[in-house]
């Protein structure tokens, strides 16, 4: 990996100046927050920005307000480990603190940032790689080439979306707040990904993510468990996040959202709607788990094998279920850190 | 000398650099800057096997800010290796590339990025060649061929060795068993990238820099392949921030940055990225292996057959060592009278292969453990027993002719065995299961030997392996020259602490001047163990004799008897009148006006005990370490994953010269024997190392490492300094089956390859569902006929030869 190349940093102070910034950059323009996925995809060679608008020194985009009753608005720049240790957020969104906590390594959810994780680049074991890598292996259509290196009869892009907050935020049913210097939107956060492994995002390039609003989690219970080698460092090659309304002890509302099985996160509707007016009892989440599993289809383009991802999901869906049912924790203490 | 009568020797000292290492004050090799210095960059194939048609460089050349650019063509046209037997390298390669990765020009620029740009602008014409990139593939292609020399087509070298006859002892056992194991290649994976710093002078000599464990063999090199008098040139190692084994050899960087900088006339800085690191490699051999052995209903071994394969990669590096070390040492732990070992390393266009920690004998190791274990079963027998009643005998020979002298195998199971409460936990083959849920918890032990250092030089002579010169100041310091490379082990440390012992004065008082080959004598590099005891047992000499003449001195002038002299606490005088004792610095000047300088060689070469057969030379040392160890680990039936609770490893260290770095050592073994039992593999993919990244190879964090309960044996040794052996490579080897037989302990199934992923364990398990053989392991051999066997006789049993006769003594 080389150093980074040379751009042109601009450091707004105000969301309307770092919107009428990016927008003048013009194609060549990026937004960076904490910078941990950005400047080493540089390094690499995968973004080749010629002018940066950070957003580090915007301080309305930092912080979280609200309560659980009202429901909670986080500023997109919200660095991950102030997510995770957030008294509020651990005792009524749990899932989020718990996913923002299993973020890479504590250094990197120190910089890292909540918007950022959630529009952190789709990933591929054919694309993050160094440049010389590339070239050799061949090159890949999204960066510097036309074909899918994991599918090669494909058309579109299959990397991987690998954020661990994403699936959650979608679980919990947030939406997010975009800003533009021509005007702003707030759109259901399902609205804002694609299935495509380029263009992964709905947002507009010159559009920043500014808020993350959650609804109230009156009635709600939310857990989140991460698939992947190692207890730090490693992206998800797995997540699955899940939140529940229970009344009397039998699902009322429920969602399920796998992480890291396609190019974006892909909500298991169909096992969701299964939950409806049950009981959790072991052979519900069997039977949930089975459907769940239907939507992930992990190909050979991360760490572990596919097959053996599309096995977990199940086992993990029902993990989930039975640690939100409060029966005995199956697996070990830490196993959402896998 | 016992133990409470030493002041420096078994304390718990922090490393001498220490400080400098916490502190960020250490200076590698990339944090050299010289005036005027060029920054350079290599150009490397993108190609698996290709030849090279031709290479346009003047694009290259014409870029602002490049000072020089160079291939093959610029270099004097010479094959090296690091073994004379393997002259198969070329910095820059000529006429053909034989992996991803292989240099093929070199660029010298104002900065790093420029040379990087140039390298992009150089034009190479590859002509592709079928890339053979597997064991398999190399053999059966033998119309495609990676080198012109070896044993065969694409077969760098075959051996077949028989002590004894083998046949016999299976007919004599009664239960002969035969398994397949595989190990997965992995790599060394040191913090510090691969650096150097080149400075061809006005005065045409050379000066090197590099992060390199062997400055010796890189200078002797360096003289042949850039055609210069090896009097005009210098290399210096650089502090190295992680070695074991991947900074052995000579490299294309270091050699093109010299050219470089003849050619530029400026000081050439070159540093290797993380993904040039794993195309460097020389890291562990994948070895396929077969292995049968007899036992007899107690346990005992009657013989055993190994037969290894070798996946060497596309160079010979240090491959032929390397595949005698899978057979070699294999009989030095348990008793084995008869032992037959064919071996073969076979080309292919991945980045070669060659010594990591333990080289070429964590393969055989976890193989000969695994097989042990469920012979252990099948004759109903604990395995800790089983392993307690073979441990083989002290002071004899092996099968193979090898000399081992101290064993304290013995002492490390039985060590083990009660610190890990294995009586309790192990409750018998096929015990109802521990552990709630889908986790069920199991043990399980192995056990290794290990040389400490190589009986013979990489290169044939008779002078010694390790020299060093000490000389006093008339401040009371010592000044202590010496060729060895400090990789992190803390050789600087020894160093210090040895002639400090002897000469009764404070290691900080020792200044240590590490591998500079105009001013150190040679020390043939850390590598196999070696140094502790060959630069411990030259710096003991060496102290030895500065400690007479002082007490000459001082005997004079206190009209005492030298033989009743000590030197302890910085004073040198006669232990019942020790108020007329004088200060080290007074007997330094007392010394210094009877004898003028005080300046004293100290030499070591080890005992000469080769075997009498061609092959015999790989594998005799000194002497021998051993290790045992427990796991306690516990897997998750639903996921395959596997979680490490706690690793008991009891180390034979002969005696621990500080025991702080010992367990230094015993802790970073196991933590690396869990990455290479677990998760690391170095494998491809389109021809290309598939994961060539910190990130995606996954090699444990400190979450993954368990707690690690280290016990340290000593048997005082009489070949090491103070009677120390080695302790950097031998506790790694039993970690990999240790883990497996735990896995088995707990789960019930066999995983007979190496890394033993959740995915692999979780398909054992599907197989034990359905009734299956519950193993997941390699199938089939290569169809591959070793050559008739060199048969010698079995030296099994016969008493060892002659201990501490060595040359220089």
């Amino acid at each position: 990996m080389m150093r980074l190349p040379p751009f042109l940093y601009v450091s707004p102070r105000t969301v309307a100046e770092a919107a009428k910034a990016v927008a003048e950059a013009g194609p060549g323009g990026m937004l960076v927050a904490g910078g941990t996925d950005l400047y080493p995809n540089m390094k690499r060679r995968q973004f080749e920005p010629t002018t940066l608008v950070g957003l580090a020194a915007v301080r309305e985009l930092r912080g979280v307000r609200g309560s659980a009753r009202e429901g909670v608005t986080l500023g997109a720049t919200t660095i991950l480990s102030a997510v995770a240790t957030h008294p509020d957020l651990l005792r009524h969104y749990p899932a989020l603190a718990t996913a923002a906590g299993l973020v890479s390594s504590p250094q990197l959810r120190n910089m890292g940032t909540l918007g950022g994780n959630v529009c952190v680049d789709t990933r591929c074991n054919y694309y993050n790689q160094p440049y010389p890598w590339r070239k050799a292996v061949g090159f890949c259509m999204k960066k510097d080439g036309d074909i899918c290196l994991v599918a090669p009869g494909s058309r579109r892009c299959w990397a991987v979306s690998s954020s661990d907050t994403a699936p959650v935020l979608w679980s919990l049913g947030a939406r997010v707040r975009l800003v533009s210097a021509s005007g702003e939107r707030t759109i259901p956060i399902d609205a804002l990904f694609r299935d495509d492994g380029i263009e992964y995002l709905a947002k507009r390039p010159d559009e920043i993510l500014t808020e993350i609003v959650l609804p109230p989690a009156e009635g709600w219970a939310s857990t989140y468990l991460k698939l992947r080698r190692r207890g730090s460092f490693d992206f998800p090659e797995l997540g699955v996040a899940v939140a529940l309304r229970l009344e009397d002890a039998t699902v009322a509302q429920a969602r399920i959202v796998l992480g890291a099985v396609a190019s974006q996160p892909r909500p298991a509707t169909k096992a969701a709607r299964a939950l409806v007016g049950q009981r959790l009892t072991p052979d519900v989440i069997a039977h949930v788990a089975d459907l769940a599993a239907g939507p992930a289809r992990p190909l050979d383009n991360t760490d572990f094998t596919h097959p053996y991802r599309k096995k977990m999901t199940r086992v993990f869906v029902a993990r989930a279920l039975g640690r939100l049912a409060g029966l005995e924790r199956a697996g070990r203490d830490e196993e959402e850190l896998a | 000398m016992n133990k409470h009568e030493f002041s420096v020797i078994g304390q718990p000292l922090p490393k001498i650099d220490a400080w400098a290492k916490v502190t960020g004050e250490t200076r590698y090799a990339d944090d050299l800057v010289l005036p005027r210095m060029a920054h350079a960059r290599l150009l490397r194939s993108p190609h698996a096997h290709a030849r090279i048609a031709a290479i346009d460089t003047s694009r290259a050349a014409a870029l602002p800010g490049v000072y020089a650019v160079i291939t093959g063509a610029d270099l004097p046209p010479v094959k090296f290796g690091i073994l004379p037997v393997s002259q198969d390298e070329e910095a820059l390669c000529r006429e053909k590339v034989r992996m991803v990765g292989d240099a093929v020009a070199a660029v010298a620029a104002l900065d790093e990025e420029t040379a990087e740009r140039a390298c992009e602008l150089v034009e190479v014409t590859y002509e592709p060649l079928p890339a053979l990139m597997s064991i398999e593939e190399s053999l059966a292609h033998p119309e495609v061929r990676i080198h012109e020399y070896g044993d065969g087509p694409n077969v760098h070298k075959s051996v077949a060795l028989q002590f004894g006859d083998v046949e016999a002892a299976f007919a004599a056992a009664d239960l002969v068993r035969e398994d397949v194991f595989f190990y997965e290649g992995n790599t060394h994976l040191p913090l510090e990238q691969h650096a150097a710093v080149a400075h061809w002078g006005p005065d045409d000599k050379l000066t090197l820099w590099s992060s390199t464990q062997t400055p010796h063999y890189v200078h002797r090199l360096l003289a042949k392949i850039l055609a210069v008098p090896a009097a005009h040139v210098r290399v210096i190692a650089a502090p190295v921030g992680g070695g074991f084994g991947g900074k052995l050899d000579p490299f294309a960087h270091e050699i093109a940055a010299c050219q470089l900088s003849r050619l530029c006339g400026r000081p050439v800085k070159i540093a290797l990225t993380r993904e040039e690191v794993f195309y460097v490699h020389r890291g562990r051999h994948p070895v396929l292996m077969w292995l049968k052995t007899g036992f007899t209903r107690a346990g005992d071994i009657t013989g055993s057959h190994l037969r290894t394969w070798l996946d060497g990669g596309a160079y010979g590096s240090y491959g032929v060592a390397s595949t005698f070390y899978t057979g070699a040492i294999n009989p030095v732990t348990y008793k084995m009278p008869v032992y037959k070992f064919e071996g073969a390393r076979i080309f292919t266009n991945k980045p070669p292969c060659g010594p990591k920690r333990g080289h070429g004998t964590p393969q055989p190791r976890f193989a000969l453990e695994c097989q042990i274990d469920r012979a252990a079963e099948q004759l109903g027998l604990d395995p800790a027993d089983l392993r307690r009643r073979i441990v083989a005998e002290p002071y004899t020979k092996t099968a193979n002719h090898l000399t081992v002298t101290t064993i304290g195998l013995g002492e490390c199971l039985d060590r083990v065995v009660e610190a890990s409460g294995w009586r309790e936990k192990w409750r018998g083959w096929n015990a109802p299961p521990r552990g709630r849920g889908p986790v069920r918890r199991g043990v399980g032990i192995a056990c290794s030997s290990y040389m400490t250092g190589a009986g013979s030089a990489v290169y044939w002579n008779n002078m010694p392996h390790s020299g060093v010169v000490l000389r006093a100041d008339r401040g009371g310091g010592v000044a202590i020259l010496c060729g060895a490379t400090d990789i992190g082990q803390g050789s600087d440390s020894i160093l210090a602490y040895l002639p400090a012992e002897v000469l009764g004065i404070d290691p900080k008082d020792v200044r240590v001047h590490p591998a500079d080959t105009d001013l150190t004598p040679v020390d043939l590099g850390s590598y196999s163990s070696r140094v502790t005891l060959m630069c411990g047992v030259a710096a003991i000499q060496a102290a030895t004799r500065l400690r007479e003449v002082l007490f000459q001195a001082v005997a004079a002038k206190l009209e005492v008897d030298p033989s009743r002299l000590v030197a302890r606490d910085r004073k040198v005088g006669v232990p019942d009148d020790w108020d007329r004792a004088l200060t080290f610095a007074q007997a330094v000047e007392l010394g210094e006006a009877m004898h003028g300088v005080l300046a004293f060689a100290g030499s070591y070469a080890p005992p000469k005990r080769a075997g009498k057969y061609k092959g015999g030379g790989v594998g005799p040392s000194p002497c021998y370490s051993y290790s045992a160890c427990v796991v306690e680990l516990s897997v998750d039936e639903d996921t395959g994953m596997v979680e490490l609770h706690d690793v008991w490893l009891a180390h034979d260290v002969g005696r621990a010269l500080n025991p702080l770095l010992v367990e230094g050592q015993v802790e970073g073994s196991v933590y690396m024997g869990i990455g290479e039992a677990l998760m690391e593999e170095q494998v491809f993919r389109k021809h290309v190392h598939k994961t060539p990244s910190m990130l995606e190879y996954k090699s444990p964090t400190t979450l993954e490492t368990p707690a690690i309960h280290t016990i340290l044996v000593e048997t005082d040794d009489p070949e090491g300094p103070f009677g120390a052996k080695e302790a950097g490579q031998g506790p790694l080897l039993p970690v990999m089956p240790a883990i497996a037989n735990a896995i088995y302990d707990a789960v019930g199934v066999r995983i007979d390859e190496v890394p033993i992923t959740s995915e692999k364990v979780l398909r054992a398990l599907d197989l034990k569902r359905q009734g299956k053989p519950a193993r997941v392991g390699p199938e089939k051999l290569p169809l591959f006929t070793f050559k008739t066997p060199l048969v010698v006789e079995s030296a099994f049993g016969q008493p060892a030869d002659a201990i501490t006769r060595r040359p220089f003594a």
